[in-house]
């Protein structure tokens, strides 16, 4: 893994929750064709941006539980909390320039 | 600044594209291939088990064709960059492309393979709950449905593919067709009607979704008497056909009125020189992941003897 890592259902609060940096979790899973043709995405926005935006995967099919928590049931999904609230929610796969224009007010 | 100018610029991946891909670089043409920033392989790497691909006697998960015919592409030397077309010049000689990145490519000919999109149903509730319970993608999203009541709009091919797919969570599928019997062939349409879990409402559309934060009901309208009823559907998966992706072709490439491109009988030439279009963005017949790569062999072929008369 480069960039970005990966955030589980348990470590979810400390690693999400309770950062002081504002966090995008993107929720995926192995069976989603529309994930993997982001993740590369994400690892290059997180590689050039990870100063000041966490970029962690949440793989749904092992970690349910958060993602009922968010009433996420389409993915891609990609949330960016800060102070533990949702901020923003980008559902879907886009190109980078189009999330790297959702992501602004965070990189 | 002088530019390499490419034989031959392929926008689109998908079974037309990447055959494209694969007969261009064989013959040597070392394609340029934009696979899409998003939508690279196409609308295959949407779906599950392709069981009508021949030489794939036991089929083929929809995902890993595709992946085959990449590697395939780029056994033979052909250049993917995954990445979008965002303009597209194609009336003069050389012919000039845009990627996402705001970089210009150029080359003597081009062939358009950026296939179809999904259709919307239209409705404004429609774009408000998508990702909130409405779908266009049941492999991606029949996960979160386990145990659920849901519905399936659509009779075609794919409607009945994703209902199928979609009883392995649910609780219960149930199908809205404007006809009065699937389109869907029959071996399929079969398997849907054979399993329990899947209900039919006839000749019937979707008027209407209900929900604040996530979608609880649709109002159904039945086409003939105008009468509608509720269904309490948690999650609806749009399956009602396609669109070509043809937009940044209006104005310099002929299309019909649909949006398809309009190609000489018999071959792949469009109304400009050097241009050529194959798949789903021409085909609304058939529309199978054979015939898209069939074509796609046909352009890259139509390109080939293209490019050898300009240098004769």
């Amino acid at each position: 893994m480069g960039a970005t890592a990966a955030v589980t259902d348990a470590s979810f609060s400390d690693d999400v929750l309770k950062s002081s940096k504002p966090v995008l979790v993107d929720f995926w899973a192995e069976w989603c064709g529309p994930c993997k043709m982001i993740g590369p995405i994400l690892e290059e926005i997180a590689a050039a941006h990870g100063e000041k935006l966490t970029i962690l995967k949440l793989n749904v099919d092992e970690n349910p539980a958060t993602a009922a928590n968010y009433g996420v049931s389409s993915i891609p999904t990609m949330n960016v909390y800060v102070n533990g609230e949702v901020v923003k929610q980008i559902i879907g796969a886009k190109p980078k320039a189009a999330l790297l224009s959702d992501l602004a007010e965070y990189i | 600044m002088s530019q390499e100018i490419n034989d031959v610029i392929i926008i689109g991946s998908g079974p037309a594209g990447y055959t494209a891909a694969i007969y261009a670089a064989r013959a040597q043409l070392k394609p340029v291939v934009f696979e899409g920033a998003v939508t690279a392989g196409g609308a295959l790497m949407n779906t599950t088990e392709v069981e009508n691909f021949p030489g794939f006697q036991e089929g083929i998960m929809g995902p890993a064709l595709m992946e085959n015919m990449r590697a395939q592409a780029v056994r033979f030397g052909a250049n993917l960059i995954t990445d979008d077309v965002t303009v597209a010049n194609l009336t003069q000689e050389i012919k000039s492309v845009i990627d996402g990145e705001g970089k210009e490519h150029q080359a003597h000919s081009v062939i358009l393979a950026t296939g179809s999109s999904y259709r919307e149903l239209g409705l404004e509730n429609e774009k408000r709950l998508s990702g909130h319970g409405v779908s266009w993608c049941a492999t991606c999203d029949g996960f979160f449905f386990r145990d659920q009541d849901i519905a399936v709009v659509g009779g075609g091919d794919s409607a009945v593919e994703e209902a199928t797919f979609l009883t392995r969570f649910a609780k219960s599928v149930t199908m809205i067709h404007r006809r009065g019997e699937l389109r869907a062939s029959k071996i399929m349409a079969e398997r849907a009607h054979n399993n329990p879990k899947i209900k039919f409402i006839w000749n019937s559309e979707v008027a209407d979704l209900h929900g604040d934060a996530k979608l609880s009901g649709l109002t159904i309208r039945e086409i003939n008497s105008g009468k509608t009823s509720e269904l309490a559907v948690t999650g609806l998966f749009v399956a009602i056909g396609h669109d070509p992706r043809s937009e940044l072709l209006k104005g310099q490439v002929d299309l019909d009125p649909a949006g398809y491109v309009l190609t000489k009988a018999g071959s792949t030439q469009t109304n400009l020189s050097g241009v050529f279009a194959c798949g789903d963005l021409v085909d609304h017949t058939y529309r199978q992941a054979i015939t898209a790569a069939g074509t796609g062999c046909s352009a890259a072929l139509d390109a080939e003897r293209f490019l050898a008369s300009l240098h004769s």
